[in-house]
């Protein structure tokens, strides 16, 4: 067999591999989209009652909270960048990563220093290699979020939140995560989560579609400013605890997309070889017809 | 008798719902029953059972802890982080 076909064969072969799996990680992908959408959708409860209850203390009560209060001067931000522990995801994590990078850009603009709370083994990556700091961080459990992290990172937050700006607190709170829109767009949304504006209308369907509903006068227990003061960290909890759902099902759909082209592309390779290999097939054939029929004619010439 | 319209919801699922007679929840302040007609009331729960007494008269009994309770014309929603049915 000519050199020139045993490579072609090689690749084939090798691009055959490739496609078996990444097919293989399409399929399980797909798989884990509907389970991460049901729990997006479980989740949906919890946070509808927690904005709604937000929503009728802040609208009956004066309430000063420290938490809804817009401080006079910002001098530090604090972003928190969910990202996936894995790659092979397409642009998923560095969107959200560019997102989060004009996001400083825009911030430091503004005179304000900048501190990062970071998701996802990418984000971590992407800080170490740059040598940038970042103040915490969080690995593992971004396929499968649990309420736990959230917890956690909504207590990392806010304490830091509620610490001084000049003991290394900060003034206000972003996050930057992927939104799940379908199984073909995955949209980096930046939002800011502290201090809370109070207008802000969810994007809870129902509350869109009907008149802003009027809440009736509710009696407090024991008074509204502790019921704020329980209330407004749930609430955090919950918007942390949905962004990381969110981006899970973004991530599994990204990987769904980026490997489904992968596939489509391993599928290309293997014909455009295949053709190569056959016509490299063909001129070895034609070549050795050639030197057979070159030699008899000279033995019959010699004659 | 109109009855009341509960939801128990945790952080990532929606635990129990349905109608009910009568719900006795922990608050801070202490104990609490709602029947029906109840004034809207937002209230912060203490560790402690929530009892739901059903239409039936059976009754069902959920843990709830570091959440809130909110009842408004007739609809009473137990919202914790953690929520278990007993």
């Amino acid at each position: 067999m000519g050199a020139q076909l045993r490579v072609y064969r090689q690749k084939i072969k090798s691009a055959q591999t490739t496609k078996k799996i990444t097919r293989a990680m399409e399929l399980i992908s797909a798989s884990r989209i509907q389970k991460a959408q049901a729990r997006v959708a479980a989740s949906e409860p919890y946070s509808t009652a927690i904005t709604r209850a937000v929503s009728a203390v802040a609208s009956y009560s004066n309430v000063a909270h420290v938490l809804t209060t817009e401080p006079e001067r910002i001098d530090r931000a604090a972003i928190v960048i969910f990202t996936s522990d894995r790659g092979l995801a397409g642009a998923f994590n560095s969107q959200v990563l560019r997102e989060a990078e004009e996001l400083t850009e825009l911030l430091k603009s503004q005179g304000k220093e900048v501190e990062y709370f970071l998701v996802g083994r990418k984000s971590v990556g992407y800080f170490n290699f740059r040598h940038r700091s970042f103040e915490r961080s969080w690995i593992g459990g971004t396929d499968n979020p649990d309420f736990d992290t959230a917890k956690e990172i909504a207590d990392a937050v806010l304490e830091a939140f509620l610490r001084d700006a000049g003991d290394g607190g900060v003034d206000e709170i972003h996050i930057v995560y992927n939104r799940f829109v379908s199984r073909i767009t995955q949209v980096p949304v930046v939002t800011r989560l502290l201090p809370l504006e109070v207008v802000e209308s969810d994007e809870t369907p129902e509350a869109s579609s009907t008149k802003h509903e009027v809440f009736p006068l509710y009696e407090f227990e024991p008074d509204a400013e502790t019921v704020l003061d329980g209330l407004l960290p749930v609430y955090i909890e919950s918007r942390i605890y949905n962004a990381m759902l969110q981006s899970s099902a973004a991530k599994h759909a990204a990987t769904q997309k980026a490997m489904k082209s992968a596939s489509d592309n391993a599928d290309k390779l293997i014909t455009d070889y295949t053709r190569l290999a056959n016509n490299a097939r063909q001129s070895e054939i034609t070549q050795q017809i050639s030197e057979i029929v070159g030699g008899a004619d000279a033995l019959s010439s010699a004659k | 008798m109109a009855s009341l319209n509960v939801s128990v919801v945790s952080a990532d699922q929606q635990v129990w719902s349905g109608e009910a007679t009568m719900v006795v929840a922990r608050t801070v302040e202490g104990e609490i029953g709602i029947l029906p007609g109840h004034e809207p009331m937002l209230a912060i729960l203490a560790r402690g059972e929530v009892r739901v007494t059903l239409p039936g008269g059976e009754k069902i009994t959920a843990n709830a802890d570091d959440g809130f309770l909110s009842v408004q014309a007739n609809a009473v929603q137990v919202v914790a982080s953690r929520a278990e049915l007993v």
